[in-house]
């Protein structure tokens, strides 16, 4: 079920008026039925996989919290025999054994979904070496992707995670364990939920609360518009220019890297608006995903606003375990003594950013295009890193920093830099991304796009206009976000200015929308019949 | 604390650690920070510092900060 | 609290009128452009249904067949259920349908749709269906006729379909936004007067497999069986365009059909002579479609043999009868006189669907 599918429509109708009209004690209980349903629209047999990431991760987290009840009872009863030093070797090894149970359910989960996932990578990588010496390939296994597999698993092994560490409650009750982590809006893109956030509101009776629910609505109508009216349009441009490289290359390929900036935005981000507003009219508060990524002023920053619970996920369960751990601590005093200028405080860091870096790009895809393009990102912030004594300098030296041109200058860079490595995930072949980039310099001609080839790619002047305006729209919305919520600002105005709101939003979409079969005249062109 | 200030004071020089409870919440020290202060604190305290303590309550300040290596050394 | 609820359901009110508004706006008019598209609801303007004969089918009945020479020359009251590339399951909810506004004698079927096992056109579903009226049978007709990628609250709400039509809005989709829009057929039958004979016939390729699919027969044993009920008798033609090709594998399987089940089938290719028609000058698309002129001919030649067969009744000296059908023949008259002089004029029939030859 897709988020513009007419059935997810009628779903989430259904489910709203049930989810206000059952006892409030069993809402959560709803909710739950209906991400299976939701999910079970997928194809029944994912349930399978569902199934056994929620029962793994149930069992081990009640193994994990019977060893730290049994450690608590018996610093208690035995507070006053034990020895400091005894205390911490009892915690020791009561760790290690939370750390066992840990380990086999990280090991079991990771394992799913590296096989389904990865597999045929793998198998792609290992025919291309027995290739070289002539042996015989293997065959693919093609496993079916289990939808949102990448994100269910990811936000209950961070759950598993937080309760080893003891920074989150632990679920008693496996359904609700399942409801976070099956929880419909979020489970295909996300956002990753932490418990400790979600569970906040994902339990609790929620009241019919007017105003929740037409802010909710609200945001889902804008979801719709970024996605139905501007990323669904603009596709079909993008998907001319990426299917036929030969042709269009040099500045086509300027043209295609900010079509698809335009297109990913609105897709993703309208994306994200549906399901934090589809939450929002149940009454649950899921945690946001972006803070305005394009207008970032380096990249470091852009990661920090783009995606934002994946990179924070990235960050606390991998980055800093692996930069904090005793023997990255070791790597590092070695690394200073030996680098001092400086330089070697940071080598530990950058190794593990390009570690963190490589495992982001291979959970976007199982493909060589996306290892490339996380370890580039990895690249580009180390040096940016590398080069800050620089921009101080120059900073001071030009008197620019702070000001609004040089502002507009690093979020124009930052967005053709960030543009320019998507090109990885646009080809999805990583040296004809190098070729493709590569011929921006080499065949870049301005005049090519005056001769009328933009209206060849799909897109009619019509197209256009919609495109530009649902652009500027688009724009001014994150513009004025800035300033606080809009949506708080329309409810303090009067009835007809809220109403105007939700006409205008509605009828873009119905009018605009990129949906259904388009009408086009031509087909009836009467020829045979 | 003298020794955690000057940590810190080696990063971003025009901070008031004194009295800024906002480190985290105002960005202005990002994760490439936080490891760099896990690593000074074990060469200078000699505490290692869990994944798990790298959490915004605890970096937000100067002072938390301090608490916390204050918990850890007693640990 | 009260006026929160009425503002609510003022608001909503407003959507929804300005909704269906938009819908009534933009759904096509098909008048000057595609005018097949409004057959399948003309037949709801019909005064009264006591129509003697019944045609249903594709354009072979609804380009081929003139009612008003059946009523002149016969005085037999009939209605063409046609439109553009009619499949049989289509054909067969429309009888359905018919049936429940009247009880003709005779119901006539063209049987080139057989040749179509599944959905074909995405745009000839919509010509066919939009039309209807809502029924369990238009219902039916909707869930056997969708192509993959339809959905079927596109029908039920066209705004849906239809909603990038906006930038091809022409005055005729203002002007009938609310008003009813003009008679365009003469019972179903859609009068072209201009011509283009037949130059060369293309050739017809062979096929791999002749049968008809076991799905086209269950629908044409639903029809033998739904016409049996309902005392009405069905007659099987094949119109005598003389293409697309009416291979004679198919046409002895109906010879075949039409014996085990008692009933009429009859191939007017096989008639082109005795019927009288000249292919240089009765066709207007070289020999897809018969122009008025053939159409008067065919009409008159299929009248006699219903006359003789069927025994229908000359409503001629009836009073009521005669009053509403004189009508339709001034019509008929008019358009024709119309007709030609807007080919005198243009060259082609410019208001009636054609395009500049």
């Amino acid at each position: 079920m897709y988020f513009t599918s007419y059935q997810f429509i009628l779903f989430l109708l259904i489910l709203f008026i049930a989810y206000y009209l059952v006892k409030k004690k069993y809402q959560w209980i709803l909710l739950l039925i209906g991400s299976y349903i939701f999910y079970a629209f997928a194809g029944i047999e994912y349930l399978f996989y569902f199934a056994t990431t929620t029962i793994s991760t149930y069992l081990i987290s009640q193994r994990i919290k019977k060893v730290k009840i049994k450690q608590k009872e018996y610093l208690k009863i035995n507070k006053a025999d034990l020895s400091r030093q005894e205390k911490k070797e009892y915690k020791k090894v009561m760790k290690a054994k939370q750390w066992h149970y840990l380990l086999i359910c990280l090991l079991f989960n990771f394992g799913v979904l590296g096989i389904v996932k990865y597999t045929d990578f793998m198998i792609g990588n290992i025919n291309g070496i027995l290739s070289l010496f002539h042996g015989e390939p293997l065959s693919f296994m093609n496993f079916a992707l289990p939808m949102g597999i990448s994100f269910y698993t990811f936000q209950s092994m961070g759950y598993i995670i937080d309760v080893y560490r003891g920074t989150c409650e632990v679920e008693d009750n496996i359904f609700k364990l399942s409801l976070f982590i099956s929880f419909f809006p979020q489970v295909i893109q996300g956002p990753i939920s932490r418990f400790k956030d979600l569970s906040q509101t994902l339990y609790q009776e929620h009241d019919f609360d007017l105003k929740a629910i037409s802010f909710g609505l609200q945001r889902v109508l804008w979801g719709f518009f970024k996605k139905l009216v501007i990323a669904d349009r603009i596709l079909v441009a993008v998907n001319t220019l990426i299917g036929d490289p030969a042709t269009y290359d040099g500045i086509f390929v300027l043209v295609g890297m900010i079509y698809y900036a335009i297109e990913l935005y609105a897709d993703f981000t309208g994306g994200i608006d549906i399901t934090i507003g589809v939450a929002q009219m149940f009454g649950v508060h899921l945690t946001e995903n972006f803070e305005r990524p394009y207008f970032s002023k380096n990249i470091a920053e852009y990661w920090r606003r783009w995606h934002i619970t994946m990179g924070t996920w990235f960050k606390d369960y991998i980055f800093y375990p692996l930069s904090v751990n005793p023997r990255m601590l070791k790597f590092s005093n070695w690394s200073r003594r030996t680098f001092p200028s400086g330089i070697g405080k940071r080598i530990p860091v950058y190794v593990s950013s390009f570690i963190v870096w490589f495992a982001t790009g291979i959970w976007h895809g199982a493909s060589w295009n996306f290892i490339v393009w996380g370890l580039l990102n990895a690249v580009v912030i180390c040096l940016s890193e590398e080069m800050k004594p620089f921009y101080e300098w120059f900073h001071q030296h030009f008197h620019v920093d702070g000001k609004t041109s040089y502002k507009i200058f690093q979020i124009a860079r930052t967005f053709l830099l960030m543009s320019s490595l998507r090109i990885l995930d646009c080809y999805r072949d990583v040296p004809l991304s190098f070729a493709m980039f590569g011929s921006m310099f080499t065949k870049f001609n301005f005049s090519e796009i005056f001769n009328g080839a933009l209206m060849n790619l799909g897109l009619s002047m019509i197209d256009y206009i919609i495109i530009i305006i649902g652009v500027f729209v688009m724009f001014m919305v994150s513009f004025m976000q800035r300033k606080g919520s809009i949506r708080e600002r329309i409810d303090k105005k009067p009835v007809i200015v809220k109403f105007f709101v939700y006409y205008v939003l509605i009828f873009a979409i119905v009018l605009f929308g990129a949906y259904s079969i388009g009408y086009d005249a031509s087909q009836f062109i009467y020829n045979q019949f | 604390m003298e020794d955690l200030l000057e940590i810190l004071e080696e990063l971003h020089d025009d901070v008031d650690y004194e009295t800024c409870t906002t480190l985290i919440d105002d960005k202005i020290l990002d994760s490439f920070d936080i490891v760099t202060i896990v690593a000074e604190v074990n060469n200078v305290f000699d505490v290692q510092i869990p994944a798990e303590e790298l959490i915004p309550e605890n970096f937000n300040s100067a002072k938390a900060l301090y608490a916390l290596i204050e918990r850890l050394e007693d640990e | 609290m009260k006026k929160k609820i009425s503002i609510m359901i003022i608001s909503i009110c407003l959507i929804v009128s300005t909704f269906f508004l938009l819908q009534n706006l933009l759904t096509p008019k098909y008048i000057s452009e595609v005018p097949e598209g409004s057959l399948i609801g003309e037949y709801y303007k019909e005064e009264k249904y006591d129509h003697n004969v019944v045609f249903i089918g594709d354009c072979e009945v609804y380009e081929n067949f003139s009612p008003i020479t059946l009523w002149q020359n016969y005085g037999i009251k009939s209605y063409i259920r046609g439109s553009a590339q009619q499949l049989i399951w289509q054909s067969y909810y429309l009888m359905e349908e018919t049936l429940q506004y009247e009880k003709p004698d005779v119901i006539v079927f063209n049987v080139l749709s057989l040749k179509y096992d599944e959905p074909q056109n995405e745009a000839y579903n919509r010509l066919n269906l939009d039309g209807m009226k809502w029924s369990k049978s238009k219902w039916n007709s909707i869930q056997a006729s969708m192509m993959e990628e339809e959905s079927v609250i596109d029908y039920i709400f066209p705004l849906l379909r239809y909603h990038q039509r906006w930038s091809e809005l022409t005055s005729e989709d203002f002007e009938y936004l609310f008003k009813e829009k003009p008679q365009l057929s003469h019972n179903g039958f859609l009068m072209r007067v201009d011509e283009l004979g037949v130059d060369t016939i293309p050739e017809a390729q062979p096929l791999a497999d002749y049968q008809f699919s076991d799905n086209c027969y269950k629908y044409l044993d639903k029809m033998v069986e739904l016409c049996q009920d309902n005392g009405v008798q069905l007659v099987l033609i094949k119109a005598p365009s003389l293409y697309p090709a009416w291979y004679d594998q198919w046409d002895q399987q109906m010879q075949d059909y039409a014996k085990k089940n008692h009933i009429d089938y009859i191939n007017f290719l096989d008639d082109i002579e005795k019927i009288g028609l000249d292919f240089q000058h009765d066709t207007y698309d070289a020999g897809l479609h018969l122009n008025l002129s053939g159409a008067e001919k065919l009409s008159n030649y299929f009248g006699q043999y219903l006359q003789d067969k069927y025994h229908i009744k000359d409503s001629r000296q009836d009073k009521e009868a005669s009053v509403r059908w004189n009508k339709k023949v001034k019509f008929y008259n008019d358009m024709k006189e119309d007709q030609y002089q807007e080919l005198k004029k243009y060259g082609y029939l410019k208001s009636y669907g054609a395009t500049e030859k």
